[in-house]
């Protein structure tokens, strides 16, 4: 079988060599199209129809699926819910991507410095967290969250603060934002990290000539040089944010600050799951698709000049 | 050479694919002598009550598949079913079964249950019929509701156990009184089920048929009146309002600041799983009352075994199920193994049910009770979105208890909700 096969192959080599790179793009090509065309093709096609029920719904037939046209994306655009959810979705991110960014940006530096000690173990340490699931950080901080089984709580009630409600309905942004910080600061932090160990060692030899303070190498040099790696993690982290989902979705039962479409990737499962309406749930999710990809395309775009310039 | 690797590659992948559609083609055709029945359910130690039935029917072989309880079991059914493969037999609750229906994914089984309807109370065999002429399961358990409450700490602060709403708040009030870091109760937003069991007690049904339309009352009067009962007792302080089944309840029902809990005829399985101190510490007693001199309760929970619209085996499914819920020996070991209630009339008083739960051994006429209260259990129509319902059921009284909004505000919300959502599929339906 294998040297048909291969004899084969020999006779066509000589006829068409350009088929070659096709052969070895075959299996990407064929993945690419069954996981991710085939869905989002299958996403829009549903997202055109919808279920229709005649009378009482009983019974065999009763149910039918027809075409809609864009009407589930009107229902989409004009539900105020998925954009009070994208508002919350918004301070979200507005407190979470600067923090741990900043946070990132900060170790990373720190690790940079020739004197710092414990470099290994610092950076394992703060990449832990992100080899932890959302799902099992949002558990484990949601015990530190809930009044009476708390150690924070506890701690607090002992230096004579009472009252702190993790979980209010203000609160719940920065404990939110809190869980992803903890997961998302060590992974952007190697990034950030990987990108300071290629700047070339003589860059800064020299700058130490001249006379400059680490400080300054940092914010002078350092920074301006890993730009193209910090718009990356900033495009990653904005990306994220639209669509976090794991880790209000795991605290929400534990409180009633946060609805079941508290962000809009909830509000979309809320739709497909509880609601059994797969179709209004397909055109939310193309429309948060399209937000996502303004958004990030937006922040490119913002930023390109500046950081790819030199490369033009 | 390269080409030679590329077009291996593609035989391996081939090869491997072909392989996996001859695996699964071979899966069919040994179904011949011996009928083979997928059943997914959630109850625990189900697979040792099967076991039973195996061993006793070689000709009938049935494999239980564990699936989460409730709705995620529901979702899987519902997307196994599109996707053609939906198991014989599902584990389905009471609620879920209009869904189950108008999506094609549940049987009628009438011709074949002729004999097993005598085996249920009407009220019981009313929920797997939909109020209609056609049989979609057999049931399972039920779910009566009633009061359980922390005798030794009634006792010590002089509590009397309440017999109607009005003396429940007034309770709620003493402890309030008597000691600031306790509660009577706590109010749930994460628990349409009980809610809905609350309202069902005060007369309201939410749904019902009336020819084709459906009728859709779930902000009638009594339900207003639950709601605004609730709401009042929420907004004065006199109980908590945190949601149950977290790990913040769990301590509170262990460490005694949670006293007492309107629950089902299960809550002594979930208090030993949680509040395992109280051990012995607890009473159970009937549901507080709307009219003084009353004897009504409402059900949260229970469900029914259906069987999928596209087995290939029906009859024999429903052999099953029947043997399942109404078999003396079945219902005592699911009984046993499963901690279940069952709904079948007989086995309320089996050789199962002779002895309180461990939980609660002091109270030795737990299950006399609990049948007596079984009996005062209201019959209910359930309709086809109760899923819609209920996720409003979280956002709108979450919503109404952070905002300090009425409650019945946030009935009116689910009412709307559901309405909107079955006239969007296209139902019939009326409100009120």
């Amino acid at each position: 079988m294998s040297s048909a096969v291969t004899a084969g192959g020999r006779a066509r080599r000589r006829t068409a060599p350009t088929r070659v790179p096709y052969a070895f793009l075959t299996p990407a090509v064929i993945f690419f199209v069954l996981f991710l065309l085939l869905p989002i093709g299958y996403t829009v096609y549903l997202s055109l129809r919808r279920e229709h029920v005649s009378g009482l719904g009983l019974g065999a037939g009763a149910r039918k699926e027809i075409f809609v046209g864009l009407a589930n994306y009107r229902a989409a655009l004009h539900d105020s819910e998925l954009w009070r959810s994208a508002g919350r979705v918004l301070v979200y991110g507005g407190l979470l991507v600067p923090t741990m960014l900043a946070l990132a940006l900060l170790f990373a530096l720190l690790l940079d410095v020739p004197r710092t000690r414990w470099r290994r173990f610092s950076r394992v340490a703060i990449f832990l967290p992100y080899a932890v699931p959302a799902v099992i950080a949002s558990l484990l901080w949601g015990f530190l969250y809930l009044p009476s089984v708390s150690p924070i709580q506890w701690v607090l009630e002992k230096v004579g603060v009472h009252d702190v409600d993790l979980l209010s309905s203000t609160t719940i942004y920065f404990s939110l934002a809190n869980i992803a910080l903890w997961g998302g600061v060590g992974f952007n932090m190697i990034v950030m990290y990987t990108a300071l160990r290629a700047v070339p060692r003589e860059i800064y030899e020299s700058a130490r000539i001249d006379g400059a303070s680490e400080v300054q190498i940092a914010l002078r040099i350092k920074i301006p040089l890993i730009t193209p790696a910090l718009i990356m993690t900033g495009v990653f982290s904005t990306i994220a944010t639209l669509q976090v989902f794991s880790e209000p979705t795991t605290l929400r039962p534990l409180t009633n600050s946060l609805s079941t479409t508290w962000t809009p990737l909830m509000k979309i499962y809320q739709d497909a799951f509880a609601r059994d309406d797969i179709y209004s749930a397909a055109a939310t999710s193309i429309v948060l698709a399209g937000i996502t990809l303004v958004f990030s395309f937006g922040f490119l775009r913002l930023l390109q000049a500046r950081a790819f310039g030199q490369e033009r | 050479m390269k080409l030679a690797l590329g077009a291996k590659l593609m035989a391996v992948v081939l090869g491997a694919s072909l392989l996996a559609a001859c695996s699964s083609g071979s899966g069919n055709s040994t179904t011949n002598q011996k009928v083979e029945l997928t059943f997914w359910s959630w109850v625990p130690g189900i697979d040792k009550v099967v076991d039973m039935w195996n061993t006793a029917h070689p000709d009938i072989h049935v494999t239980v598949s564990k699936q989460a309880q409730g709705d995620e079991e529901l979702t899987k059914v519902l997307t196994a079913n599109q996707a053609g493969t939906p198991p014989d037999l599902f584990q389905a609750e009471y609620q879920a079964l209009p869904t189950m229906v108008s999506n094609g994914v549940a049987a009628d089984i009438k011709k074949y249950t002729t004999s097993a309807q005598s085996a249920f109370a009407p009220g019981v065999w009313q929920t797997v019929t939909l109020g209609t002429d056609a049989v979609y399961g057999i049931p399972q358990d039920s779910g009566p509701m009633m009061l359980y409450y922390r005798k030794d700490i009634f006792d010590s602060m002089g509590l009397q156990v309440p017999t109607t709403w009005d003396q429940f708040a007034q309770v709620a009030a003493q402890v309030r009184q008597k000691d600031k870091t306790k509660y009577l109760t706590t109010f749930s937003s994460g628990d349409p089920g009980w809610f809905a069991g609350l309202a069902q007690q005060a007369g309201s049904s939410w749904w019902g048929v009336n020819g084709t339309t459906w009728k859709v009352t779930i902000n009638d009067a009594a339900t207003q009146k639950v709601a605004d009962y609730w709401g009042n007792l929420v907004k004065n302080g006199l109980i908590d309002k945190q949601p149950m089944y977290t790990p913040e309840w769990n301590k509170a029902l262990n460490d005694g600041t949670l006293i007492a809990w309107p629950s089902a005829v299960w809550a002594p399985g979930v208090l030993a799983g949680n509040a395992a101190d109280t051990k012995g510490k607890w009473a159970m007693a009937p549901m507080p009352q709307w009219n003084a001199g009353d004897n009504k309760t409402g059900s949260w929970g229970g469900s029914s075994t259906a069987i999928a619209a596209k087995s290939k085996h029906i009859a024999q499914a429903v052999q099953f199920a029947v043997w399942l819920n109404t078999d003396q020996a079945a219902t005592s070991a699911l009984v046993t193994n499963g901690g279940i209630y069952p709904a079948a009339t007989a086995a309320q008083s089996g050789p199962a049910l002779a002895q309180p739960p461990d939980f609660f051994s002091s109270q030795t006429d737990f299950y006399s009770l609990a049948k007596q209260i079984a009996g005062t259990a209201v019959g209910v129509t359930w309709g086809p979105d109760v899923n819609v319902t209920y996720a409003t059921y979280k956002d709108a009284f979450a919503a109404a208890i952070t905002n300090g909004t009425p409650f019945t505000g946030a009935v009116d919300t689910m009412q709307q909700d559901t309405v909107n959502d079955m006239k969007k599929n296209g139902f019939t339906v009326s409100s009120g």
